[in-house]
């Protein structure tokens, strides 16, 4: 999963599409999953520092992960 | 040119109300184009235009007749303020107005004054009623209208073109209609303020997109903003809006001036479809009233066509910078009666 090239991002979790003008706030457990697919690291590598890091199962991650994707195509934000 | 002498350029569009005119953004634009060294010469229609009373926006104003009045009364004017001012460039900024200037051009050049403005061809080719040939004649896409004179026709128009319709005036205002009800009290009202034809266009939905270009009159734009509406009124002008990043849209405009070799500045009314596609909805033949987010951006359209206009060649920009917003609003000037007085009677402030 990529991002667009010039989709920007802020640690504060702001996201800016400069191709369509729309801004989006990401909460501050997805501004660290963005930052992370900005840094090129692996969905599995993702998966495996916020299992790590947080109190979530790994069934619960991989659904909110299916559901933050679709948010992500709806925004217009991932590489085709 | 003499360096010591500011450069006096004048400028129509003062009206900075809801429904904006360009001028008062033009001259910000030309200011920080040019600094200090300028002197901008304010033409005015109306008495309230407030640019008349923003002393440093305008250095001096004058009212000039109405388009309809007619060629020679307009020459005869700007020959009066030409002999006081000593005009070296005007810049006109309403649409309404431009097929004078456009005529005046030879005379204005003989007595000394500079425009950058398209020619008659160019200004007559993307007018609305022959917006849907000229798309189709230089491959661009624009929704398919009819020109209609008779309500009658608009049940043929609903034939061809679907629901929703688009009925649209002479020069301004576009009413969208889901009922052939809708779309005749929108015939009888536009025809009513601006006359025949009615132009009756495709619904196309979409976002709404604008794009300022600059041409240089030999097929190269100089100069392209596109620029995505935010916040619009009830009267569809964008009172905040947010410089864009994208190719499609620069191509496009890049087209559009090589195919009409386009002289001065623009306006792309653009609606881009959720599949992407834009589709150019108007071309205004001027710089739209937000036009100082281009020198925001990076590219100072007014400044680069008075440079234009006074004999550079410009190579055209590169670079700019997409996330820029303007974002307008409302102030309450406060004059004076004698001020109001002074441009009432005698014309000039």
């Amino acid at each position: 999963m990529n991002l667009k090239k010039n989709i920007a991002t802020s640690e504060a979790g702001f996201i800016f599409n400069p191709s369509t003008g729309d801004s989006f706030s990401a909460n501050p457990m997805a501004a660290e999953i963005l930052m992370h697919i900005k840094q090129g690291i692996s969905i599995e590598a993702i998966k495996k520092i916020v299992l790590e890091k947080y109190d979530v199962d790994a069934s619960q991650l991989d659904r909110d992960w299916d559901d933050f994707t679709i948010q992500l195509k709806e925004g217009n934000l991932l590489e085709n | 040119m003499d360096s010591t002498k500011p450069l006096v350029i004048a400028v129509t569009g003062l009206n900075a109300i809801d429904s904006p005119g360009p001028g008062v953004a033009v001259i910000r634009a030309l200011r920080d184009g040019f600094g200090s060294n300028i002197r901008i010469i304010g033409l005015s229609y109306e008495t309230l235009e407030p640019g008349i009373y923003l002393h440093d926006v305008v250095d001096k104003t004058y009212q000039i007749p109405y388009p309809s009045a007619g060629i020679d009364a307009l020459s005869s004017r700007l020959q009066y303020i030409h002999a006081k001012e000593n005009l070296q460039l005007l810049i006109p900024n309403f649409d309404a107005e431009l097929y004078n200037f456009i005529k005046l051009g030879p005379t204005l050049k003989n007595m000394g004054i500079s425009t950058f403005l398209p020619t008659m061809e160019q200004f007559e080719a993307r007018d609305k009623i022959n917006l849907y040939q000229f798309g189709q004649k230089h491959g661009l896409s624009v929704p398919e209208d009819r020109a209609i004179y008779s309500v009658h026709d608009l049940y043929t128009c609903a034939e061809k073109l679907g629901y929703p319709l688009v009925v649209k005036g002479k020069f301004y205002d576009a009413i969208v209609a889901y009922t052939m009800e809708q779309a005749q009290k929108a015939f009888h009202k536009l025809s009513a303020k601006w006359g025949f034809p009615i132009i009756v266009q495709q619904f196309i939905s979409g976002t709404e997109i604008n794009v300022a270009v600059l041409g240089d009159g030999n097929g190269n734009a100089i100069s392209i903003i596109p620029m995505r509406k935010l916040y619009i009124t009830d009267k569809g002008k964008a009172w905040a809006g947010i410089t864009l990043e994208d190719d499609t849209l620069i191509e496009l405009a890049k087209t559009f001036v090589a195919a009409t070799k386009w002289k001065g500045g623009c306006e792309l009314e653009i609606m881009r479809t959720a599949t992407g596609q834009p589709f150019i909805m108007e071309i205004n033949p001027r710089f739209p009233a937000w036009i100082y987010l281009t020198a925001a951006s990076g590219q100072n359209q007014p400044a680069a066509l008075a440079k234009m206009a006074l004999g550079e060649t410009l190579e055209p920009f590169t670079t700019y910078t997409s996330g820029k917003i303007f974002i307008r609003y409302a102030w309450d000037h406060i004059t004076d009666i004698s001020e109001f007085q002074q441009i009432s009677g005698l014309g000039e402030l």
